[in-house]
């Protein structure tokens, strides 16, 4: 089997709409793809189906990372099976710092019994932050509470860096973010960029990809990928607007 | 979702505590509760008359009282005081080696990790089992220095003078129906006394434990620290899981005389059988300070409502109070700050957890007269509610007269939302986890206040708790 994120046909509704409607797309290991898309396409749902959230219910469809059935797991299992999301709108844990976080994280991907080495988890934490240009002063700070949008995002790519996915879907990660933070933020994700690691990004403005230049880009309408191709085309869909791909679908 | 999950929940399993040996007494009142229970109970212990006098004296209060149900638990009712054995008692005194002390008896504070305690962080240690202490050790340079650690008849029968004054006078028979039935059949707990100026560097542990089913446990506490001395005290409770319901109802009296400081740390772990109704109170002589700390887990149902009285200028009073109720379980808990001479003050933090049907009430009490001046107090009570199907009540009773006095009061209610566990699934935490972490999260601040060996010990009772409650 293929070394990729597949997604083949995927139907998933929420409180009864459909709202993907047959979504087909595929990231193979070692490129990053973007999906653009008009508010309302579906873009979130997409993000959160994949990850597992309880509100959506997939009605047919398949999602694959490499050989394994993701729907067939729970929301934790795929996550230690290799799946990250970068949430649009990080939650707050009250009380539980950051370190702490990202400890029961890493410590919840050890088989039972093992124990985490706390110096090396530390030396390494540091590090990371030092690449993200984070104050060591966020690992005692609780998880995003009191965070700014941008602190917020850097946070995500932070713990994306310390679970080491195979694949990540970021979600509007652009989104609240300076343009001083949008370019932290697109080195932390370059810098993860492997042959071994395939990334999706979602995104409404063209801008985020200007930093992080995708392999693929894809353009979500109404629940479909209607379009599909390389960089220039969300160039493209900058200048023309999105009116400019939907005008020659045929009215469903 | 985490509501059904956690609703469908069974019954957490208190695992380390869920076990018990086959019971094997010299001494066993029997079931029921007449006087002739406490003529056997003082015939044993050999007790002085005027303790046989003061525990039929008792024996008629609480026969007298109601049942307190008109605003309390009516599941009170539920207690039938005729199906519960009074007195369980090996025969022995308690020894000062453990390894005299009975094997079964000996295996069940080893399974409980008490002997290590003991041996790495604690100056002295009791072990109750049942209605005596099996095990009763402080360490010399303490026995030296003039500290009495002993349990409840032999501190009244050997050191009258210390206790006897004290004893009953912060907490009389009469105080509420509980109280009187722990004055009538008391058996065991831990008389404390530390000479002025002595500070106890490491603290004094008491483990309760019960082992039989249809029992009650009544140990009777009294920590008499004079001036200017020191102690901080810890208690440990648990019990196997039975079908009936167990009753644990202790009396802890503390008095600090001038500028003395006592901690009176609790952790108690209690099976969800159990009736867990104890009173507690502290007496505070000038510029001295009681500091409760509390933290309750499990039990049918709890109440318990640790208190100070600041008699004394300057006096402080503080109660930290931690309370998870989980499904089924009842945690009526909260704090009793009186205010008793000027320039006192008082601070009550109380955070409480409710998960599925558990839930938590808080009740607070604090009296500032009018003819006092310059009395502080603070009370904050946060809740944290895990389902939507979780309770909590929050009754802050504060009666301040007089206008030279600074109250202040905070209350919160919150919920760990679903997005929030997402969020931490998310990232590769099982249900159980998210909550446990969310838990300890919420009880952070307070839990900081604790003793290291304690803090860790809580956490790991919540996360055992939570790990149970999503099943």
């Amino acid at each position: 089997m293929s070394q990729s994120l597949r997604i083949e046909n995927l139907h998933a509704s929420v409180d009864g709409h459909e709202i993907l409607k047959g979504l087909t797309l595929e990231v193979p290991k070692g490129q990053v793809h973007a999906i653009m898309g008009p508010n309302g396409s579906g873009k979130s749902t997409l993000s959160k189906v994949i990850a597992g959230h309880e509100d959506y219910v997939v009605t047919e469809g398949s999602v694959f990372l490499d050989e394994i059935n993701l729907l067939d797991l729970g929301i934790d299992e795929r996550s230690r099976a290799g799946f990250f999301l970068a949430f649009q709108y990080p939650h707050e844990i009250p009380g539980v710092s950051n370190a702490n976080f990202l400890r029961a994280a890493r410590q919840a991907r050890l088989p039972k019994g093992e124990e985490i080495d706390a110096v090396a988890f530390y030396r390494e934490m540091y590090a990371k932050m030092d690449e993200l240009g984070m104050d060591r002063k966020f690992t005692a700070r609780s998880v995003n509470e009191g965070f700014s949008g941008g602190e917020k995002k850097r946070n995500e790519i932070l713990q994306m860096m310390m679970l080491e996915p195979t694949y990540a879907i970021l979600d509007e990660t652009d989104s609240g973010l300076d343009i001083d933070a949008l370019r932290i933020v697109a080195e932390g994700v370059n810098a993860m960029r492997s042959p071994e690691r395939g990334f999706l990004i979602i995104t409404h403005y063209q801008r985020l990809l200007d930093y992080i230049v995708p392999d693929v880009v894809h353009v979500l309408y109404d629940g479909r990928i209607i379009k599909t191709g390389d960089k220039e085309l969300a160039l493209e869909l900058e200048e023309k607007g999105y009116d400019w791909v939907t005008k020659d679908l045929v009215p469903a | 979702m985490t509501d059904s999950a956690t609703l469908e929940a069974v019954l957490v399993d208190q695992d380390e505590g869920n076990f018990s040996y086959p019971e094997d007494y010299a001494h066993d009142a029997g079931y029921g509760l007449t006087e002739k229970t406490l003529d056997y109970i003082s015939d044993i212990k050999g007790e002085a008359e005027w303790i046989r006098d003061f525990r039929k004296r008792a024996l008629k209060v609480f026969e007298e009282k109601p049942m307190p149900t008109h605003w309390a638990s009516a599941d009170l009712d539920n207690i039938v005081f005729d199906q519960i054995r009074y007195y369980l008692a090996k025969g022995q005194r308690p020894t000062r080696s453990w390894d005299e002390v009975p094997d079964d008896v000996k295996e069940t504070f080893e399974r409980l990790g008490i002997p290590e305690k003991e041996r790495k962080f604690l100056a002295g240690v009791e072990a109750q089992f049942d209605s005596e202490a099996a095990y009763s050790n402080v360490k010399e340079e303490l026995t030296k220095q003039g500290v009495i650690f002993v349990n409840s008849i032999e501190g009244l029968r050997e050191h009258p003078e210390i206790f006897r004054p004290w004893f009953g006078k912060v907490i009389p028979t009469g105080d509420n129906k509980f109280s009187a039935l722990n004055s009538a059949v008391f058996s065991g707990g831990s008389f404390i006394y530390v000479p002025p100026g002595v500070k106890v560097k490491y603290p004094l542990q008491a483990y309760f434990r019960i082992n039989a089913e249809n029992f009650g446990q009544f140990e009777r506490t009294l920590i008499l620290v004079d001036e200017g001395a020191e102690v901080t005290y810890m208690e440990g409770c648990t019990a196997p899981k039975f079908e009936t319901a167990t009753l644990h109802s202790a009396v802890v009296e503390l008095v600090a005389m001038k500028d003395a400081k006592i901690q009176y740390i609790t952790v108690q772990n209690w099976s969800n059988n159990v009736f867990n109704l104890v009173t507690k109170r502290g007496l505070a002589h000038e510029n001295a300070e009681i500091r409760w700390i509390d933290c309750n887990i499990g039990s049918r149902l709890t109440m318990k409502y640790p208190g100070v009285i600041m008699k004394g200028r300057r006096a402080r009073g503080e109660v930290i109070s931690i309370a998870l109720a989980n499904n089924g379980q009842h945690q009526d808990t909260g704090a009793k700050m009186i205010h008793a001479a000027d320039e006192t003050t008082s601070n009550i933090v109380a955070k409480s957890i409710s998960v599925g049907t558990g839930r938590s009430t808080y009740r607070g009490l604090v009296h500032i007269p009018k003819h006092l001046k310059g009395c502080k107090n603070n009370t904050e009570c946060d809740a944290l509610l895990i389902n939507a199907a979780s309770r909590n009540d929050t009754y802050p009773a504060i009666t301040v007269r007089g206008n030279q006095h600074a109250t202040q009061h905070e209350a919160s209610v919150s919920q760990v939302s679903e997005e929030q566990i997402f969020y931490m699934k998310q990232r590769g935490l099982s249900e159980g986890e998210a909550m446990s972490l969310s838990v300890n999260g919420f009880v952070n601040d307070l839990v900081r206040e604790f003793p290291m060996e304690y803090s860790v010990e809580l956490k790991r009772l919540i996360d055992m708790e939570m790990e149970g409650s999503v099943g």
